[in-house]
């Protein structure tokens, strides 16, 4: 592009823009949540198999990011949160972003296809998808259950992760997947509560929005109460043991709890002591997903030293 | 016989190129590690193609005709 900005020595895009532009926060909870998936499968694959296969299973969430940012320039221009970023902050051109996203979604699946399966590329392949056509180009503007079905594909890695180990899906990987998936939404509602966001100038449907914050309330318990038996049900699978039924009994009780008294509080409650239950709640979700994923895995360090 | 100095281009895009060289770097060294990997196991490193590959047939007893 003859820019103008091209000439400009502040404009110009840096390296540090393109790694921006594949969500880096993002990746790195998509690595932690593949490698425990790969880590707690009974089929060991050899270290540099499993750096690979966890390097291109990041690389392909981090392509999708970059899909998304080219799709969605024109909200993250009127957010204050993303204002900043590569594409609306001008440093970066849509174009490059489309290029980048399609280039490395390609190499991270034809990758994990040579070093794991072709199951756990098409999972892959499938993710990617998912996320940039069905969340940001389908759901995203159209529905405020955007962010339930979207879950999904923050939910994958844990299975492509369990894929790329044993080749195959099995009860296990679908609990794991039911796991992020249905803790998304309370999770993501929790922070809607107290984020003052602009979704609304974006024209971004939110449920605070269309159904107001009563009903979000509501939608926060609700969610949770139905993501417990998911959790509890890993368990009582071959992966599960001692210390993921422990923890997870007592996180989801926290997590129900914490749920309860958002959804009998009403607004006035909420501003008076400035969101303060709904911020525990939001943090409390961030250790209950960690939490459980490093129980999966010590129950899986204890069976592998023969402790049960 | 001096070198011209560097364009101004080359000295501002310096980061850029050196970042991606590092990732084509890296990414050089684990295909080959991968390679490395695969092949010392043994996967199996053969396919069919255009020309018949007797040793790519599934093994029999023995006993077929020709044999």
């Amino acid at each position: 592009m003859a820019d103008i900005r091209s000439f400009d020595d502040t404009g110009e895009a840096r390296f540090g823009d393109y790694v921006q532009l594949l969500k880096p926060r993002v990746m790195s909870l998509v690595v932690f949540t593949a490698l425990a998936g790969l880590l707690v499968a009974p089929v060991s694959l050899h270290p540099v198999e499993a750096f690979a296969a966890v390097l291109f299973i990041a690389l392909g969430a981090g392509a999708s990011g970059a899909l998304n940012m080219w799709w969605d320039a024109d909200i993250d221009a009127v957010m204050r949160r993303t204002r900043g970023r590569p594409i609306p902050s001008g440093r970066v051109q849509p174009g490059e972003a489309l290029g980048l996203g399609l280039a490395l979604s390609g190499i991270a699946v034809v990758m994990l296809a040579l070093a794991t399966n072709a199951l756990a590329a098409a999972l892959l392949a499938f993710t990617i998808f998912f996320y940039a056509v069905v969340y940001s180009m389908w759901l995203k503007r159209s529905t405020p259950q955007n962010i339930v079905i979207g879950g999904a594909a923050g939910a994958f890695p844990p299975m492509i992760g369990w894929v790329a180990a044993t080749g195959s899906v099995s009860v296990e990987a679908w609990l794991m997947f039911m796991l992020i998936f249905m803790w998304t939404p309370p999770h993501f509602w929790a922070l809607a509560l107290f984020m003052k966001s602009d979704y609304g100038d974006a024209k971004v449907p939110m449920l605070t929005e269309t159904h107001g914050r009563k009903a979000t309330r509501a939608h926060v318990w609700w969610y949770t109460l139905a993501l417990v038996p998911f959790a509890l049900a890993l368990g009582l699978t071959s992966i599960g043991g001692p210390v993921y039924l422990t923890a997870s009994v007592v996180l989801n009780a926290g997590f129900l709890m914490g749920a309860w008294r958002i959804w009998r509080r009403d607004e006035a409650q909420a501003e008076a002591d400035g969101y303060k239950v709904e911020k525990q709640v939001f943090r409390f979700s961030l250790y209950y997903l960690f939490l459980h994923f490093c129980a999966l895995l010590a129950d899986a360090a204890l069976r592998a030293w023969g402790a049960f | 016989m001096a070198f011209r100095p560097d364009h101004e281009l080359h000295r501002r895009r310096f980061g850029r190129n050196l970042g991606l060289g590092l990732v084509l770097a890296a990414f050089v060294v684990l295909v080959f590690a991968l390679t490395v990997v695969k092949v010392t196991r043994g996967d199996p490193m053969q396919a069919f193609d255009h020309t018949t590959r007797p040793e790519m047939a599934p093994a029999t007893d023995g006993t077929e005709a020709g044999q």
